[in-house]
């Protein structure tokens, strides 16, 4: 499926059972240089809307929340050593963390691609 | 520009450029000449030093030298206008220095006998009562080591009070604009944080903070004047409905600077309130100096004010040390003695010396202060807020859009002007937040000139040299640092270098 999108600035790709999370481009042009991520251990249980990881920049430290409810089934490990890939690839290889989905009608409450753009728009 | 100034030694005139001290070291260069030590027989059994102990090797006059050229660095309030929003850089008045220093005062220790003390307890008996009366709350616990210990004995007391009626509850309620120690300290205390959204005015949403209470509620933690410089005009409608749910009032003090000696916070409904007294009634702050938080506290929290606590006994003042009696429902002990009594001190002199109307003048000078600089710089930047504030006036960075210029490159220029930035990027309810607090202290030729500098700062910035900025700042001793690289890769001590001819060895 393609991507969808939270008011946070998360974006959620589910491919089978594997929702995959990352923060938007948008919010990380926003963060700046991006150096600490704190990622989620495998088997970590979250309810949607949990804090999950914890993206550090020069500016803030933000918390990330789970788009949806589910387990953690990975961190994406390469981060802790190269937190900039938020920033070169916040929407690919930037992704955070990977969990499974244990209601899939709470994706129906996220916003699509076109509506995140006017939910940008409206923040201008 | 810069590279015309360039010069042999590095140093740009009597700015001086100064390395590390380990640098420096030149091996058995020595500041004293010492006997040499008698041969003793080593009783160490194996644990004695392998190597030299690593120190600097330096004379007396270089080494006076390093640390006078390094403290040249220094910028503080002593040299200039330091308009950090939300953290009260005011003036340290000398005498609060002088009184502090007196050796009745500075030679005393916390275990003396409370008869050889007693002109200490007195004093520490005399702030309470000041503090009391400027907020009109009838208990003080004094011991709480900073606002953000003082916050954690106020929700203590909460904790302690509804555990005591046997009203346990699970959530506090947090604006959204709190300081970050609010949020910390109610899941420090293992209360769950909700977060209450803030209306278009910068106030508490007072309907939103209504939908969220019920008996779960332990208690709401406000600032006010809040973060945004802001008061909160529901604030009495707010201490009603949460007493009506049975919660608490905690008010976070940090800027009662705005309203002391004109507003009680007894009056208000809160129920405890933490003030710093290192920023309101100055002593040090911002450079490391001991902070000191005393709770004022309301009738019915009182009971659980920490140990230990100064009561007038029967022969004199005596310290209250353990739970019995009229403590037998005190929380517990914050702290090991009786609180900063260094802060107490210079306190106590800033409130006598400036009296009850003095107090009163002082917030009504910072509240002028930062109007004026809203009046004069609302035009030029852009106000987060309609209408006048207290004692701090918040901008955005919309003023900066198209520009190129962020709030971080324009607070980089401001310090080639001669002032340490305003606070940036704080609150986070504002987007790109420029926080602006002058305090009492400064005279309208400082903050005339202070705006000047802001009006000129963004003429440059829209007439688009936004390549200014970027390089700021350009005067300094070192330019813009890279706060990339170094939270990326911190090089937190200095590590001698491998000497070549041993590294080939």
């Amino acid at each position: 499926m393609s991507m969808k999108f939270t008011k946070d600035h998360e974006w959620i790709s589910v491919e089978g059972d594997t929702a995959t999370i990352g923060i938007t481009n948008y919010a990380q042009e926003q963060l700046g240089d991006v150096v600490f991520v704190e990622i989620p251990d495998a088997g970590k249980q979250v309810d949607q809307g949990d804090d999950t990881a914890v993206v550090e920049s020069v500016k803030a430290a933000s918390e990330i929340f789970a788009p949806i409810s589910g387990e953690v089934t990975e961190g994406n490990a390469v981060l802790e050593d190269a937190p900039a890939i938020i920033n070169s690839d916040a929407e690919g290889d930037g992704w955070i963390f990977k969990m499974t989905v244990s209601d899939a009608s709470q994706l129906d409450e996220l916003m699509d691609a076109d509506a995140y753009k006017s939910h940008l728009a409206e923040l201008e | 520009m810069a590279d015309t100034h360039e010069t042999i030694t590095g140093n740009r005139g009597l700015q001086l450029e100064e390395s590390l001290i380990f640098e420096q070291s030149s091996e058995g260069r020595l500041g004293v000449d010492l006997a040499e030590p008698p041969h003793v027989e080593n009783r160490l059994g194996g644990l004695e030093r392998e190597g030299p102990i690593g120190l600097p090797d330096l004379s007396e006059p270089q080494t006076v030298r390093h640390y006078t050229r390094i403290s040249q660095n220094n910028y503080g309030i002593d040299s200039g206008f330091y308009p950090l929003g939300s953290c009260t850089m005011k003036h340290n008045p000398r005498l609060n220095e002088k009184v502090a220093r007196l050796p009745g005062f500075a030679s005393l220790h916390p275990l003396q006998p409370v008869s050889t003390t007693q002109g200490a307890l007195e004093l520490i008996d005399a702030c309470a009562h000041w503090l009391k009366v400027i907020c009109g709350m009838p208990a003080v616990a004094m011991s709480p080591a900073a606002g953000a210990q003082g916050e954690l004995c106020g929700m203590m007391a909460i904790r302690a009070a509804l555990e005591d009626r046997g009203d346990v509850r699970k959530r506090v309620l947090v604006p959204e604009s709190a300081h970050g120690t609010n949020p910390a300290t109610a899941a420090a205390c293992g209360y769950a944080v909700d977060t209450i959204p803030a209306n278009e005015r910068g106030r508490v949403d007072f309907d939103a903070f209504v939908a969220k209470l019920d008996t779960d509620v332990a208690g709401i933690m406000l600032t006010n004047p809040n973060t945004c410089g802001l008061f909160e005009t529901d604030i009495i409608k707010i201490a009603d409905a949460i007493h009506d749910a049975g919660g608490f009032f905690y008010c976070d003090g940090a800027n009662l600077n705005a309203i002391m000696g004109r507003v009680r916070p007894g009056d208000l409904g809160v129920d405890c309130m933490h003030i710093n007294l290192h920023k309101t009634f100055s002593t040090p702050h911002g450079g490391g100096g001991p902070g000191a938080g005393p709770v004022v506290l309301s009738e019915a929290l009182a009971d659980y004010a920490p140990l230990p606590f100064v009561t007038h006994g029967e022969d004199g003042f005596d310290l209250v040390e353990h739970k019995t009696g009229k403590a037998a429902k005190a929380f517990g002990r914050l702290k090991g003695f009786h609180g900063q009594m260094g802060m107490f001190i210079r306190s106590l002199a800033f409130m006598m010396s400036h009296g009850g109307d003095g107090i009163r003048q002082a917030s009504a000078d910072a509240v002028l202060n930062a109007n004026y600089l809203l009046a004069e710089l609302k035009d030029t930047l852009s106000p987060s807020f309609d209408g006048p504030c207290m004692h701090e006036a918040l901008f955005d960075d919309s003023f900066l859009k198209d520009t190129d210029v962020s709030t971080l490159d324009f607070a980089k220029a401001m310090i080639d002007e001669g002032f340490h930035p305003m606070t940036m990027y704080f609150p986070l309810v504002v987007h790109g937040a420029l926080l602006m607090e002058p305090t009492e202290s400064e005279s309208k030729e400082t903050l005339d000139q202070y705006i000047d500098a802001l009006k000129g700062l963004t003429a440059k910035a829209k007439a688009g040299d936004a390549a200014y900025f970027h390089d700021a700042p350009r005067l300094t001793p070192r330019r813009r640092l890279d706060e990339t690289s170094a939270a990326r890769n911190p090089i937190l001590r200095w590590r001698p270098p491998v000497d070549e001819a041993e590294a080939a060895e």
